[in-house]
C-alpha cells in the first residue's frame, strides 16, 4: 500500500495536465473507460447500419436499398453478392470486436475495476494508455478495409480457410489482410489492458475488500481478463499465420501445400468459444449489480455467483468443439465436445436461478437500468436454452449453418451482452459523468428496443427450423424457402424498428452529458465503493485516503440498520455487531 | 404438433433428430414458460410499495443445490439420448453397394456415378452437374470431395448435413424413405456465389431408379459437355 500512496502523492504533484493529457493521450483510467465506450458507441452506428442493409436485401432482394445509390453508384444502390457477403463478415466484425469488447471490456472495465477495488488508478496506467490507442489504429486499419480495391473482407466474422486465405476464392485482397492486422493489433490492445486488469484486482484492493467481498461485476471483469489474456493470443497467432498464408506464401491452412483448413478452425474456436464468455460475463456481473440494488436486497448466493463464472471460463476452453460438429472433425470428438457443452449450460442455470432467487421477496423498482438488467436476464434465458439444441449433436447436424444460429447468437450477444451494456450506461452514467440521464426518453429507448429486438430475432428461430441457412444472398432461389419469405420481411420491419429505437438513446446521451441535472454522490443509494467518491471522482478517485472495506458489497435491507443500505465502508462498529 | 416448422423427414435416421428435437423444445419451453412467469410474478407481487422492506437473506443453500442438479440431470439425459443417434448417422457406415462421389466446387456440385463396372476412376464413369439420382429404401453412401473451399452438404428433408472439406474424402450416408425431389443446397458460406448453389436430389422407385440408370448411366458415354439435362435444371438456369 505505501508503494501505492507514494506514487499518488507523486502524482499529485503535477496534478495539472493539458489538454492532450487530460482528455486524448490520458493514462487516468476513467478517461480510457470513457474513450473506449464512445469508440463502441461510434462504430455501433456503423454496424448498425450494416445490419439494415442486409436485412433489406433479404426481405427484398435486389432491390435498391435506400441511401445507398449514394455509396453504390454503379448498381443503383442493389447489393450484389459479393457486397453482401462483405457486409455481414464487416456487421459481425464490428459488433464484435469494436462494439461489444470496447464497450464492456475496455469501457466499463477501466471504469469500473479501480473505482470498485477502492484503488487511485490502473497497477499500469501508461500500459492502459497504450491499450485503447492500439485498439483505435485497429479501428482505423478495420475503417481502411473499406476503401482498397476489391473491398472488404467478405468470408464471414470466421474467415474459414482456405476461403479467406487464398485470395483468389473471394477476390478480395487487401480487404482481408487489413481485416487479420487489424485483429492482430487489436489482440495485442486486448493483451496489454487484461494484463493490467488482472493485476490490478489482484494487487490494488483498498483494505479489507478481499477477493469474496469484491461485487461481482468485478468478478466477472477479472475473469473476463483472464479468458482474454488466455484467448486472444490464439487468435492473434492464427490471424499472423494466415497473413503469411496470404501475403508470403506459406501453407499452414491450404491442403494443395500440405496445410489443414481445419487447423484453421481449431484455432479461431479455441478463442472463439471463451471470446462468447467474453462478451457475455461482464453483462452478467452488471446485472448481478444493478438487481440488488433495485429489488433493494442482497444478491441471491454470491459465492455460487461468484463460482459458476469461474466454472464457466474453465469450461469455455473445453466447449469450443461445438461449433464443429459437422465441420469434418472426427465424429468421436463432437461426443466429447457435447459433454462438456451440456455441462456449461449448468453454471448458466444457477445464474439465472439466483437472478430470480435475488428478486424474490425484494422490494422492486422499475427503473431503466433496472428495465434493461431484467431484459438481459430474459433474453440471457432465451439466449441459453436455444444453445440446448445445438448442444444435441444430432439436432445440430440439421440447424448448423441455418438461422437458428444466428437466432441464438443475437439472443446472447445483443439480448445479452448489449442489454447489458444499456443497462450499465444506465445505471453509472451518472458516476461517469457527473450527470443524471433523462428517464423518460430512458423509457421511450427501452420499451421499443425490446419488442423490436424480439420482434427481429425471434422469428429467427423459425427460419432456421425451416432450414433456412445463414450468410445467403437471396432467400428466394430455393423453392424450400419461398413460402417463409413473409418471416422475413416481417424482421426487416422489426429491424428498421430497431435502428428507430436507438433514436432516443443517442439523444437521451449527449443531452444528459451536456445539460442533465448534476448527480449527486450516490444516486441510487448503492453499497459499492464507486458511490463514496465524486461524481465524476476526480483524478486518483478519492481526495483524502482511500476508502477502507468493512463487509461484501451487496448489504440491502440490513435488519438492525435503519437506512435500506448499509456501504461498504462504513465501519462495523456502526453497523452494530453483525457480521457477514 | 411440429409439422408446419420443421420440413418433412423422408430419411431414416431423421425421425430420431426429430423427436430428440422436440423432445428439447418441450423441456426447453416449459422452462422458459416457467421462468418467464416467475419473473413477471415477482416483479408484481415484490413491486415497491410504501412501508415494506425487502426480506433480507443472502441465499438458500437447499433451493441452490436443486437448482443445480436439476439441470445437470436432464441435461446427462440429453446427453445420454443424443449419444447414440449421432453414433448410428455419424460414426457408423451401414453396407452398402450403392455409392456416389460429391465433388464440390465454386459454385457446383459434381454428383460422379461409378457407371457399369462399379469402380470410380475408371472411363465408365459418369459426372453430373447438380443432380443426383438414388433409389428409395436404399442406403447410399456419398463419397464429399472439394475442388476448393469447403462447402457443406445440406438435404433438409434428409436432416443430413456435413462439410466438404479440401484435401479430405468424407463418406456420409443416408436412406431416404419417399420418392421425390429434394433441395440441395450448400451450407456453408463459399464465396460471392454461395447463395444459389444447389443441386437436386432425386428419389426413384426401384423400377423408375433402373430406367434412369439404364438411360443415364450404363448409356455409351456422350462426349464431354453434351451431358443430357432435364426439366429442373433448364428452369433453374432461366432463373438465376
Amino acid at each position: 500500500m505505501s508503494v501505492i500512496s507514494a506514487s499518488a502523492h507523486a502524482h499529485v504533484e503535477h496534478h495539472e495536465l493539458g489538454f492532450l493529457r487530460t482528455y486524448v493521450f490520458s493514462t487516468d483510467h476513467k478517461m480510457i473507460g470513457r474513450q473506449f465506450l464512445f469508440l463502441g458507441l461510434m462504430m455501433m452506428i456503423l454496424g448498425g447500419a450494416l445490419a439494415l442493409v442486409i436485412r433489406w436485401q433479404l426481405a427484398w432482394p435486389e432491390t435498391p436499398v435506400p441511401g445507398l445509390g449514394l455509396i453504390l453508384r454503379e448498381t443503383g444502390g442493389i447489393l450484389e453478392p459479393s457486397t453482401y457477403n462483405m457486409a455481414f463478415t464487416m456487421h459481425a466484425t464490428i459488433m464484435i470486436f469494436f462494439v461489444v469488447m470496447p464497450i464492456l471490456a475496455g469501457g466499463f472495465g477501466n471504469f469500473l475495476i479501480p473505482l470498485m477495488i477502492g484503488a487511485r488508478d490502473m497497477a499500469f496506467p501508461v500500459l492502459n494508455m497504450l491499450s485503447f490507442w492500439a485498439a483505435f489504429v485497429a479501428g482505423i486499419l478495420m475503417l481502411a478495409g473499406f476503401f482498397v480495391p476489391g473491398g472488404h473482407a467478405a468470408a464471414g466474422w470466421t474467415s474459414y480457410a482456405p476461403l479467406a486465405s487464398v485470395v483468389e476464392y473471394t477476390g478480395v485482397n487487401w480487404g482481408q489482410n487489413l481485416w487479420l492486422i487489424s485483429l492482430f493489433v487489436l489482440g495485442i490492445s486486448s493483451m496489454m489492458g487484461s494484463i493490467n486488469y488482472i493485476t490490478t484486482v489482484i494487487n490494488m484492493r483498498a483494505p479489507g475488500m478481499s477477493m469474496f467481498r469484491m461485487p461481482l461485476v468485478i468478478w466477472s471483469l477479472f475473469i473476463t481478463a483472464i479468458l482474454l489474456l488466455l484467448a486472444l493470443p490464439v487468435l492473434t497467432s492464427a490471424a499472423a499465420m494466415m497473413l503469411f498464408d496470404r501475403v508470403l506464401g506459406t501453407s499452414w491452412f491450404r491442403p494443395s501445400g500440405g496445410g489443414e483448413p481445419l487447423l484453421w478452425q481449431h484455432l479461431f474456436w479455441y478463442f472463439g468459444h471463451p471470446e462468447v464468455y467474453i462478451l457475455i460475463l461482464p453483462a452478467m456481473g452488471i446485472a448481478s449489480e444493478i438487481l440488488p440494488v433495485f429489488a433493494r436486497k442482497p444478491i441471491f448466493g454470491y459465492h455460487a455467483m461468484a463460482f459458476s463464472m469461474i466454472a464457466i471460463a474453465f469450461l469455455s476452453w473445453v466447449v469450443y468443439g461445438h461449433h464443429m460438429f459437422v465441420s469434418g472433425m472426427n465424429p468421436a470428438l463432437g461426443m466429447a465436445f457435447t459433454v462438456s457443452t451440456m455441462i456449461i449450460a449448468v453454471p448458466s442455470a444457477i445464474k439465472t436461478f439466483n437472478w430470480l432467487g435475488t428478486l424474490w421477496g425484494g422490494r422492486i423498482r422499475l427503473t431503466v437500468p433496472m428495465l434493461n438488467a431484467l431484459a438481459f436476464v430474459s433474453m440471457f434465458v432465451i439466449g441459453g436454452l436455444s444453445g440446448i439444441f445445438m448442444a444435441s449433436t444430432p439436432v445440430d447436424i440439421y440447424i448448423q449453418d441455418t438461422y437458428y444460429i444466428v437466432a441464438h447468437i443475437h439472443y446472447v450477444v445483443f439480448g445479452g451482452s448489449i442489454f447489458g451494456a444499456f443497462a450499465a450506461i444506465y445505471y453509472w452514467f451518472p458516476k461517469m459523468f457527473g450527470r443524471m440521464t433523462n428517464r423518460a426518453l430512458g423509457h421511450l429507448h427501452f420499451w421499443p428496443t425490446f419488442v423490436f429486438f424480439n420482434m427481429t430475432f425471434f422469428p429467427m428461430h423459425i427460419l432456421g427450423i425451416g432450414g433456412h441457412m445463414r450468410r445467403i444472398y437471396n432467400p428466394l432461389q430455393y423453392e424450400f424457402l419461398q413460402p417463409l419469405q413473409w418471416w422475413n420481411v416481417l424482421i426487416t420491419i422489426g429491424a428498421i424498428g430497431l435502428g428507430l429505437a436507438q433514436l432516443p438513446f443517442v439523444i437521451n446521451f449527449f443531452w444528459s452529458l451536456f445539460a442533465g441535472p448534476r448527480a449527486p454522490l450516490n444516486p441510487w443509494n448503492a453499497t459499492t465503493l464507486e458511490w463514496t467518491a465524486p461524481s465524476p471522482p476526480p483524478h486518483l478517485n478519492w481526495g483524502g485516503a482511500l476508502p477502507t472495506v468493512y463487509r461484501g458489497p451487496y448489504e440491502y435491507s440490513v435488519p438492525e440498520w435503519a437506512e435500506d443500505f448499509l456501504p461498504q465502508t462504513v465501519p462495523a462498529a456502526r453497523a452494530g455487531a453483525r457480521r457477514h | 404438433m411440429l409439422d408446419w416448422w420443421l420440413p418433412e423427414n423422408v430419411s431414416t435416421y431423421g425421425k430420431d433428430i426429430d423427436w430428440l428435437f422436440q423432445l428439447i423444445y418441450y423441456i426447453t419451453g416449459a422452462t422458459l414458460v416457467l421462468v418467464s412467469v416467475a419473473l413477471v410474478a415477482f416483479l408484481w407481487i415484490y413491486r415497491d410499495r410504501p412501508g415494506r422492506r425487502a426480506r433480507y437473506t443472502h441465499g438458500s443453500t437447499p433451493l441452490e443445490i436443486a437448482w443445480t442438479v436439476v439441470p445437470a440431470l436432464i441435461l446427462v439425459l440429453l446427453t445420454a439420448l443424443s449419444v447414440p443417434a449421432w453414433s448410428r448417422i455419424k460414426m457408423t457406415q451401414p453396407d452398402t453397394d450403392f455409392v456416389v462421389e460429391v465433388t464440390a466446387k465454386q459454385f457446383n456440385w459434381q454428383i460422379t456415378y461409378p457407371g457399369p463396372d462399379g469402380r470410380f476412376g475408371t472411363a465408365d464413369d459418369k459426372t453430373l452437374l447438380d443432380e443426383m439420382h438414388v433409389p428409395v429404401n436404399k442406403v447410399v453412401r456419398v463419397v464429399l470431395k472439394s475442388q476448393d473451399v469447403i462447402h457443406s452438404f445440406f438435404v433438409p428433408q434428409f436432416r443430413m448435413k456435413q462439410d466438404v472439406v479440401p484435401g479430405r474424402e468424407i463418406a456420409q450416408w443416408f436412406e431416404a424413405t419417399k420418392p421425390g425431389k429434394y433441395e440441395l443446397p450448400c451450407a456453408e458460406l463459399c464465396g460471392f456465389g454461395h447463395s444459389g448453389m444447389k443441386g437436386w436430389v432425386y428419389v426413384h422407385t426401384p423400377a423408375d431408379y433402373a430406367k434412369w440408370a439404364a438411360e443415364t448411366l450404363t448409356a455409351a458415354t456422350p462426349p464431354a459437355g453434351d451431358a443430357p439435362r432435364d426439366e429442373p435444371r433448364r428452369e433453374e438456369k432461366a432463373k438465376r
